[in-house]
């Protein structure tokens, strides 16, 4: 059982993370905050029924995740059901490395992806369709496991593999197509 | 449910040993690291598989510096999303939740208090 006069003191540490989490769900800085207020008051109202010693960071995340499917799906009404086209392995890797860069004593590829800017990384993630964006989100930036996102989202974990691999693919689609435009990404694989 | 050589199934550890039977200790080629690249960065594959891709990996320089790519773009996603937590957030949130434990144990319900915080002084 867990304290709620310990709440505050357990939880803050984790509002960054489920802070940066909430803005690539929401896609705008209002409907994040309230999601993120929104979770830690559901979370300090049922802090008594979290079993202390188990992982607080993955409970913390499946009231987030909860909360903004059902707050935000229902407010949009219709499911977010598209998909993700079929990317193939390695599609970053393979037309970044045609370019000629100086190089530093690491590989061209890894030089080019330090390139892409912020705003370019964050709206390749939120172009990705809302299941392949929260899978892809709490697999690579939040570096649960395929299990614990299996329990964050209530999904089988077999759908959860399938999303995380196919959203990673899908966002080196979408950031394949900032690099073009800004010739920091060839046409075509070398 | 899992694939073949993939410790991660709907079973949980119980479906782990026996799907890594099936590819027992073949070696692995290109083929099977490029398609099999995210399940060993997961750390999701049997140790058969594990050991024979990282052996492979040990001798192509192609496969090695794929891998390397697909970690250091993980890296880099992960690095653009940090965000800071606005200030006026944390007030917000530690606000509410002053009231909602005030509402809790006394009379005054959620309706909120001004001089909240009052008594943490």
């Amino acid at each position: 059982m867990a304290d709620q006069a310990t709440f505050v003191d357990d939880t803050m540490g984790f509002m960054p993370s489920l802070y940066s989490a909430a803005l690539r769900m929401t896609r705008n800085p209002a409907d994040a905050e309230d999601l993120v207020q929104e979770t830690y008051l559901k979370a300090y109202r049922a802090y008594a029924s979290f079993q202390q010693g188990t992982n607080l960071k993955a409970w913390l995340y499946r009231i987030l995740t909860n909360s903004y499917i059902n707050t935000y799906r229902a407010r949009r009404r219709r499911p977010e059901e598209s998909d993700v086209e079929d990317v193939e392995d390695l599609y970053l890797f393979h037309r970044l490395s045609a370019l000629e860069l100086s190089s530093s004593g690491r590989s061209a590829e890894e030089e080019a992806l330090e390139r892409f800017t912020d705003d370019e990384v964050k709206a390749a993630i939120e172009s990705l369709p809302e299941a392949f964006r929260i899978a892809v989100l709490l697999a690579d930036v939040e570096g649960f496991s395929y299990k614990e996102i299996a329990e964050i989202t209530e999904v089988p974990i077999g759908t959860v593999m399938s999303r995380i691999h196919r959203g990673r693919r899908a966002l080196q689609k979408a950031l394949g197509s900032y690099g073009l435009e800004r010739g920091l990404v060839e046409a075509h694989p070398s | 449910m899992g694939e073949d050589g993939v410790v991660a199934s709907d079973g949980g550890l119980g479906g782990s040993s026996q799907v890594g039977g099936a590819a027992g200790a073949a070696p692995a080629d290109c083929e099977e690291t490029v398609r099999r690249l995210y399940y060993f960065l997961d750390g999701a594959l049997t140790a058969e598989r594990r050991t024979a891709i990282r052996s492979h990996l040990d001798s192509c320089g192609d496969c090695f510096e794929a891998l390397g790519f697909e970690t250091e773009l993980r890296r880099v996603i992960a690095d653009h999303c940090r965000e800071h937590v606005p200030t006026a957030l944390k007030d917000r949130i530690a606000d509410a939740i002053r009231r909602e434990a005030d509402g809790a144990d006394g009379a005054g319900g959620p309706g909120g208090r001004p001089t909240a915080g009052a008594e943490q002084a």
